[in-house]
């Protein structure tokens, strides 16, 4: 599998709220010495200063799908652009849909769910959100748009940081943690984060469901090592207890985890079924799955409604058999969804 | 015509591989159109390879970019780019700048008269030429997904989200809308001007009847329909996106509704395109795994053109006089088979 992923054209989607800095991350992934040809699909033509003959005026058109189920929207006209970019495959390494501030991503990931040939060609590397520093927090209040993306977000460039001072920040990213805390968070000014950081980075890939773990316990570490002459570092040393923890009203974040064997015949449906039912509130799902009497592992992601999962390897010696679930979206029915679970492990 | 009957006894298809000419292009293919005695090719980007009766290849550039759609009367094809242009080639192989648009927009979609009147669209906007009159343009309320002129008057049919637009291009006022859910790509008009089609983005076609715009759904495609051709008379509508050939019938005045399609050429791959001879009822198929059949519409019957293990075939063309098939994967490896 991992091979025939690799020939499909990476497509990194770009969102984040008007002004937070979108187009200048986009600046710096063209301008970059990287040796790298990048297709990039606009909603607003001319704000970009690189000379790109591969830049692509779209029109962020969503429809529903035929299909009886309500959340599944897709964009028709990324499905006619990257259409029209295979006629010229070769001329490109990836692709970048940058979206509007006011964009859901969730049509723009379902359209490498659900159209065939684009499936074909593409692979839908990750969504990076790049969030304004300072104004985020007002947003989250006034903008469902606005913690959308955040919610559905592989990676958040946290943005203008320098417009902030450290409790402020604090203050923001705990927002952001009580909403997404398992995206790839990278603090910047100018957007100035390693190309690395943002792209390639292979979230929607299932060989690389490697971990469901918060960021933050990383990000933590992270900052022990390297940042302790920044004087925001200090406030860190207590994350794991100190950390102020907001819980947002509507958007939250839901994790199972057991390290009891499931019924893959209870479990399959069970989640089948809650995505038909609640896939309107579930954003994205991912899980690392131990079934009974199966020396492999199970992996599996989804966004909405649709699921695509896959039997990924065998579990490794002393590597402990722990099934791990994470649901990020709106209003979940937790208790609900935690008995249905419970319900799954083979007593 | 005897090379359409099988041999009654016979255990194995029959077989006209070995008359078939190759064709080595060198480059992506999309579709093919006769123009003139010699079959055009038309490239991914770029350009177009005009192909002789002996098999001889010349190439002419016609876009600075992909090559995004192309339609064809015979006389020349007409193709959109995403070089924003829209632009004409002639049977000695002239290339005529008909349009730019403004904004160098790409044009996702040509149609063409049979009188010389051509269509094309970028964005939400198509746009008419006609003769010597001034270009008349429409905007949709989304973006185009194709377009085809009616086989009588100057109508064009615009496809789009949830429906297609009826448009007279000379008639102020005129455009009337088909409402139909979802996203409709490729559209056509049965030559008797009685039925519209659409293939969606779903894998379905879907129709109405123009007279009273009643709807007809044709369903149960396992992949999106890629490839419509009608069969000579204009009775059938052969499709691809099946693992059989799909034949819609539309001899009656209620078209496919309530009617089995006939399912012709089943193989263990998909029908990529398909072309139906222009006077017999005759299709030629060309499938995902290499394969091309020519079928015959009345019992089903095949002949192998070419053999499979070859990328998915991109094009298939019949000449006018249907003497001529011409053919080509997306590689660009295709061959000429004259009948």
């Amino acid at each position: 599998m991992s091979e025939v992923t690799s020939q499909k054209i990476p497509v990194t989607v770009l969102t984040g709220y008007l002004g937070a800095g979108k187009t200048t991350l986009l600046n710096r992934i063209l301008s970059e010495n990287h040796g790298k040809k990048y297709a990039v699909i606009v909603n607003e033509f001319g704000e970009i200063g690189i000379d790109n003959d591969l830049i692509i005026g779209a029109d962020e058109e969503v429809f529903e799908m035929n299909n009886g189920c309500i959340c599944c929207t897709v964009r028709g006209d990324l499905v006619r652009i990257m259409d029209g970019l295979m006629k010229r495959k070769g001329k490109f390494d990836a692709i970048i849909v940058e979206t509007t501030g006011l964009a859901d991503p969730a049509p723009v990931a379902q359209t490498f769910f659900v159209d065939e040939d684009v499936q074909k060609n593409a692979r839908l590397d990750a969504v990076v959100t790049v969030a304004d520093a300072k104004w985020l927090s007002d947003r989250l209040k006034d903008a469902p748009e606005a913690k959308n993306q955040i919610a559905f977000a592989d990676v958040i460039v946290l943005n203008k940081t320098d417009l902030v001072n450290k409790g402020e920040l604090a203050e923001v990213e705990a927002r952001i943690r009580g909403i997404n805390p398992y995206a790839k968070l990278h603090r910047t000014e100018r957007c100035s984060v390693a190309l690395a950081d943002v792209l390639d980075r292979g979230a929607f890939d299932l060989d690389r469901i490697l971990d469901i773990e918060p960021d933050f316990l990383e990000a933590d570490d992270h900052d022990h090592d390297h940042d302790h002459h920044h004087h925001h570092g200090h406030d860190h040393h207590h994350h794991g207890h100190g950390l102020k923890h907001y819980h947002d009203e509507d958007m939250q974040s839901l994790s199972l985890k057991t390290d009891k064997p499931l019924d893959p015949n209870v479990f399959m449906p069970w989640l089948q079924n809650l995505v038909q039912v609640e896939g309107g509130k579930i954003l994205r799902s991912k899980g690392i799955l131990a079934f009974h009497d199966d020396d492999d592992r199970y992996v599996f992601q989804g966004v909405h409604m649709m699921l695509e999962g896959n039997h990924q390897r065998k579990w490794k010696e002393g590597e402990p058999r722990e099934s791990r679930l994470v649901f990020i979206g709106r209003e979940l029915p937790e208790e609900a969804i935690r008995k249905g679970f419970e319900s799954c492990i083979v007593s | 015509m005897k090379e359409f009957t099988p041999a009654p006894d016979s255990a194995s298809i029959v077989s006209v591989t070995d008359r078939v000419k190759p064709v080595k292009l060198g480059m992506a293919v999309t579709s093919v159109h006769f123009l003139g005695p010699r079959a055009a090719f038309v490239g991914g980007e770029e350009n177009v390879a005009f192909v002789d009766a002996k098999g001889e290849v010349s190439t002419v550039a016609v876009h600075s970019g992909g090559i995004l759609s192309t339609a064809s009367d015979g006389k020349r094809l007409v193709m959109g780019g995403d070089d924003g242009k829209v632009v004409s080639l002639d049977t000695k192989g002239e290339v005529t700048l008909l349009a730019t648009d403004p904004k160098r927009r790409w044009i996702d979609a040509v149609a063409l008269h049979p009188d010389g009147a051509f269509a094309w669209s970028a964005g939400k906007v198509a746009t008419v030429k006609s003769g010597k009159s001034e270009e008349k343009s429409l905007e949709v309320p989304s973006t185009v997904g194709g377009l085809a002129f009616a086989p009588k008057g100057l109508r064009l049919a615009i496809a789009h989200y949830n429906g297609a637009t009826l448009w007279f291009p000379n008639m102020e006022g005129s455009a009337e809308f088909l409402p139909w859910a979802g996203s409709h790509h490729a559209v056509t008009f049965s030559p008797d001007n009685k039925f519209l089609v659409t293939a969606m983005h779903e894998p379905a076609l879907h129709g109405w009847r123009l007279a009273d715009n009643r709807h007809m759904r044709m369903t149960g495609y396992p992949g999106r329909v890629r490839s419509m051709s009608w069969s000579a008379g204009g009775k059938g509508l052969a499709t691809s996106g099946a693992d059989t050939v799909i034949i819609w019938p539309f001899g009656s005045k209620d078209g496919p509704m309530g009617k089995e399609p006939a399912m012709l050429a089943p193989l263990q791959a998909r029908v990529a395109a398909v072309a139906c001879h222009p006077k017999n009822d005759i299709l030629a198929a060309g499938y995902s795994d290499g394969t091309v059949l020519m079928v015959r519409l009345e019992d089903g019957a095949e002949i192998l053109v070419r053999r499979n293990g070859t990328p998915p075939v991109a094009a298939i063309a019949w000449n006018a006089k249907g003497t001529l098939l011409a053919f080509a994967d997306e590689n660009g490896d295709g061959g000429l088979l004259e009948l």
